[in-house]
């Protein structure tokens, strides 16, 4: 096993722990994220490392003599893009394509970039979500326009919220009592017919699929701590839109 | 049911939660294909079984095992293409309902529509799990033998 240089330790750490932080901000499973740092050591000849990775901190231990070292996951926010962009760049460092620092300068680059769609285009695919829900769910063709409307509201509504706020589940909450009252008033002062339907197809863009799914993986592959962390805030959420409609539906 | 309008709502609406979920743009399509697929599946067993939790695992597992072929093809995380794929199984308006009912003081019924909810989510993560091991059941099995032709066999 060739001996690795201090500065060389240093940037590879700084390297795998950058790459563990942007996907667990990103939204990627537990252990997805334990396993690309696993590999990405194991091609810097540190064979022995362990890492811990858990919704809110990562620790990496390079082996047994070296100090471990701890990075904080601060806002998470689901971005597939960047975790796709992760591990295409581990990918390549593993394979020998990268070398340690082009890796390293490529996740300081995903790291300062979001890649995020723009946000006219975001509210266009939650209304166009919500006008296909409804269909699917039934909905008459004369009421889609309402569920396209409201659905578009709604997801603008939780992303300005949440940036005002910093509160999640209070943004959810609030967008959705938005949501059930603009659904009555489509019904009590427009032409609209079915309540239910609308507020459901509108409601579609906060559920916390991904979380659900993260929730579940990360259970099954034994991450007990993320999967129930993960499950929690899924429930929450629901709880947060539930309650919201309930406020309007109660009057 | 007018399939061709639901293959394509179903496609847009998975696409759409790709957008929102701002996966890569080139998968987009594929990501809508994988939705779409799911839904479809799961309204062709409805149909022939009505029942909808049996339903929702065999929906899941379409979406999660052609998720999985897509990865190994694109070569990116799974779960780009299983998410947007997932939504439309969950079981929203079930869990309107429920809530629904309790707002108007209707337990029992709540109660009924809560715990087909929660059926529902579990055959969810039973489909997606399912089709999980299925995949490395066999990948693993394929590289062994690719092993063995090769003459790298451990054993």
């Amino acid at each position: 096993m060739a001996e690795i240089t201090e500065p060389r330790r240093e940037l590879a750490l700084d390297c795998f722990l950058l790459a563990g932080k942007v996907m667990m901000e990103s939204g990627a499973e537990t252990y997805r994220v334990e396993d690309t740092m696993i590999r990405m050591a194991a091609s810097q000849n540190m064979t022995d490392s362990h890492c811990f990775v858990t919704p809110s901190g990562i620790m990496f231990s390079p082996s047994n003599e070296l100090p471990t070292r701890f990075v904080r996951v601060k806002d998470r926010r689901t971005n597939l893009a960047r975790v796709a962009k992760v591990n295409a760049v581990s990918r390549k460092l593993v394979s020998g394509e990268f070398t340690l620092r082009e890796a390293y300068d490529m996740m300081t680059e995903i790291d300062q970039n979001d890649y995020l769609f723009p946000m006219w285009a975001q509210v266009l695919a939650a209304s166009a979500a919500s006008g296909s829900f409804f269909l699917l769910l039934g909905g008459r063709w004369a009421d889609v326009l309402f569920a396209l409307l409201i659905g578009g509201i709604g997801f603008y509504l939780v992303e300005i919220f949440i940036e005002k706020t910093r509160v999640k589940f209070f943004s959810e909450f609030a967008a959705s009592v938005v949501i059930g009252a603009l659904s009555m008033a489509a019904v009590h002062f427009a032409w609209g017919t079915e309540l239910d339907t609308i507020i459901i197809g509108s409601v579609i863009p906060l559920v916390p699929g991904l979380l659900i799914t993260n929730a579940v993986r990360d259970l099954m592959a034994g991450h007990f701590m993320s999967g129930l962390s993960n499950g929690a805030e899924a429930f929450l959420t629901a709880f947060a839109i539930g309650a919201g409609i309930a406020v309007v539906l109660a009057f | 049911m007018n399939w061709p309008v639901e293959a394509i709502l179903s496609f847009v609406a998975a696409g759409a939660f790709g957008i929102m979920f701002n996966i890569p743009t080139k998968t987009l399509a594929s990501c809508g294909f994988v939705g779409m697929s799911g839904w479809l599946t799961y309204r062709l067993y409805f149909m022939f079984v009505g029942d909808s939790i049996q339903a929702t695992f065999v929906g899941a597992f379409i979406v999660a095992l052609l998720a999985h072929l897509l990865a190994k093809r694109f070569k990116m995380p799974m779960i780009v293409f299983s998410v947007a794929g997932i939504i439309p199984l969950v079981p929203g308006s079930k869990a309107y309902n429920a809530m629904r009912n309790i707002v108007e003081s209707d337990f029992l019924e709540a109660i009924a529509f809560a715990s087909e909810a929660l059926m529902i989510s579990g055959a969810i993560a039973m489909g997606l799990v399912f089709a999980e091991v299925l995949m490395q059941l066999f990948f693993k099995q394929q590289a062994k033998r690719l092993q063995k032709k090769i003459g790298l066999s451990q054993e």
